[in-house]
């Protein structure tokens, strides 16, 4: 099914030493230490400003961190060669303008301009991954609509088709159910954690504490810094929560054994550095 | 004499095609990527160039060619990285080149004619060797854009995207800003410096409420843009009136009447 990219199997998906980044001269992430292995599912929480989203970003080689190493796949982001295409990346929902005249297939096919090369334009090959892509998240029926025609759900599946166009390893997701009702956002983590099952490593920035916590094999909590990480019901302590969201963070025991259900109070979570 | 046998109309008519089909397709882009401002910006800082190109007695275009280059250039680099916002940015410059054309002119006694035909356009004095450079220029400019089109599409929706995809993102966003440059000095004999962003924006503006691609939206454009080109010539020999604002304000009636017939969003 995938294409050949020789990855070695034992390799870390994502492996960051000492990582650093600075933005315009303030520190957004510090001390990360963090090893995701090719085949996990990971949850990234933290409060907003946390550098979720930075980390991320660090991850698919848009910032070059100022200190440490990052490796995906045992390379530096930025030197990954063919095997950027291993890489499928879902950016926050509302990093486009939404009503940029495109059709939904012709946003999925950008996700393989990478693999086309400059100049060239997509031949009946490429449509065909397109087709699979939109099938996969199961909106072929859409193919042909504009984008701006879509709901927020709907518009969180095409560019999760984009990610996947390139059939990658690691899909890195940033806040994938924010603009999405419950019930798209169920249907969303079942296709992940089918994803997941078939082999993929996903690494998902999500509020849904608890309910992530259900299926993710490990969880990072970021507040600057990792507050810690590691398996969900080992890392999703009072303790972490507190250190991680401030003293803002409510935690709610339903009953013994469930997972914890955690609220957080919006303005008080803006925990900036 | 009717007026298609004139010789002036028929050049200032080719000419003011051509240019209008470039400045649409490019602003296409222009709009697409919220670069309306960065037009502007680019445009004004010609302004500069053609002062000290008159004042020292080098090739007015080519000196506003060079100061648009180096101003789009300089807007990219400090925006990108991070120094400034991109209207701050494109404020100073804007300001800065304008000042510069000020002063320069101020030191050149005389009259200022033909200053006042570049601010404002003298596409009826449209010579044959304008028209050859015009379409030279123009088919270089829109043969990248042919070779580049879906590059330039995807950086114009979502730049990161296309960063994370593999595409040599800076670069062409460098080649897009020159691309702009290049067109806005190309575009300058017809609408003149204060105008030509009206052609790089309007236009393509009144085409983003008709369309549901991009290449609809460049078909739009130019079919918009040639419209008020031709309709605004004619109305402006016939009115004697300042052909590059009626050109403008025709172009801007067209978007008007999107804003009641386009899409409502
Ligand atoms: N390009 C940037 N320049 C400067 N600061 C930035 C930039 N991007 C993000 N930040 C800052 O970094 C911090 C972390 O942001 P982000 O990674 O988006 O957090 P999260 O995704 O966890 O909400 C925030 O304080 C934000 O203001
Ligand atoms: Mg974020």
């Amino acid at each position: 099914m995938a294409d050949p990219l020789d990855i070695p199997a034992d390799v870390p998906a994502v492996e960051m030493r000492e990582v650093e980044v600075r933005l315009q001269g303030r520190v957004i992430l510090q001390d990360i230490n963090l090893r995701i292995e090719q085949g996990s599912f990971w949850a990234l929480l933290g409060p907003n400003g946390a550098g979720k989203t930075t980390l991320l970003r660090v991850i698919v080689g848009l910032i070059r961190p100022t200190r440490g190493t990052v490796r995906v796949f045992g390379r530096p982001p930025w030197a990954l060669g063919p095997w950027r295409r291993a890489i499928g990346y879902v950016p926050q929902f509302h990093h486009v303008d939404l009503r940029f005249p495109v059709r939904v297939k012709d946003v999925v096919m950008m996700g393989r301009y990478g693999v086309l090369g400059l100049f060239r334009r997509p031949g009946p090959e490429d449509w065909q991954r397109v087709a699979e892509a939109l099938e996969r998240v199961g909106i072929a029926h859409l193919a042909d609509r504009p984008l701006r025609a879509l709901s927020g759900g709907e518009r969180q599946r095409v560019f999760l088709a984009r990610a996947l166009v390139t059939q990658p390893r690691l899909l890195l997701l940033d806040e994938p159910t924010a603009a999405v009702d419950v019930a798209a956002s169920q249907s969303l983590y079942d296709l992940l954690r089918q994803l997941h099952r078939e082999g993929m490593t996903v690494v998902m920035v999500s509020h849904d504490v608890g309910v992530v916590a259900q299926f993710v094999d490990s969880v990072a909590c970021l507040n600057r810094r990792l507050v810690a990480h590691g398996r969900p019901e080992v890392v999703l302590t009072a303790d972490t929560l507190d250190e991680m969201y401030g003293c803002q963070a409510v935690f709610f025991h339903h009953m013994p054994g469930a997972t914890p259900h955690m609220v957080v109070r919006p303005d008080d979570a803006e925990q900036k550095p | 004499m009717n007026w298609w046998e004139y010789a002036f109309m028929q050049r200032a008519l080719v000419g003011g095609v051509m240019v209008g089909v470039l400045t649409a397709v490019i602003g296409v882009f222009v709009v697409l990527r919220g670069m309306s401002f960065m037009g502007t910006g680019i445009a004004h800082a010609s302004f500069g160039g053609v002062a000290l190109g008159l004042l020292v007695g080098i090739d007015p275009v080519l000196a506003a060619l060079a100061f648009c280059l180096a101003v789009a250039w300089g807007i990219g680099a400090v925006t990108r990285r991070g120094a400034l916002k991109e209207d701050t940015a494109i404020g100073i410059f804007f300001a800065a080149t304008m000042a510069l054309g000020a002063l320069l002119m101020g030191l050149r006694q005389g009259y200022n004619v033909d200053l006042f035909a570049y601010l404002f356009g003298s596409v009826l004095a449209i010579s044959t060797g304008d028209l050859y450079w015009i379409l030279g220029v123009g088919a270089l400019v829109l043969l990248t854009v042919y070779l580049l089109y879906k590059e330039f599409v995807f950086i114009a929706f979502d730049p990161e995207g296309a960063r994370v995809a593999g595409l040599p993102e800076p670069a062409l966003y460098y080649l897009l800003l020159t691309l702009i440059a290049v067109t806005v000095v190309v575009a300058l004999k017809v609408v003149g410096i204060v105008l030509v962003s009206a052609l790089l924006v309007t236009p393509a503006a009144a085409a983003y409420r008709l369309s549901e691609t991009v290449g609809e939206m460049i078909a739009w454009a130019v079919a918009l843009s040639v419209t008020s080109v031709v309709v605004g010539l004619l109305l402006a020999y016939g009115l004697n009136t300042a052909s590059g604002a009626t050109i403008v304000l025709t172009a801007t009636a067209f978007f008007g009447l999107t804003l009641l017939w386009g899409r409502k969003d």
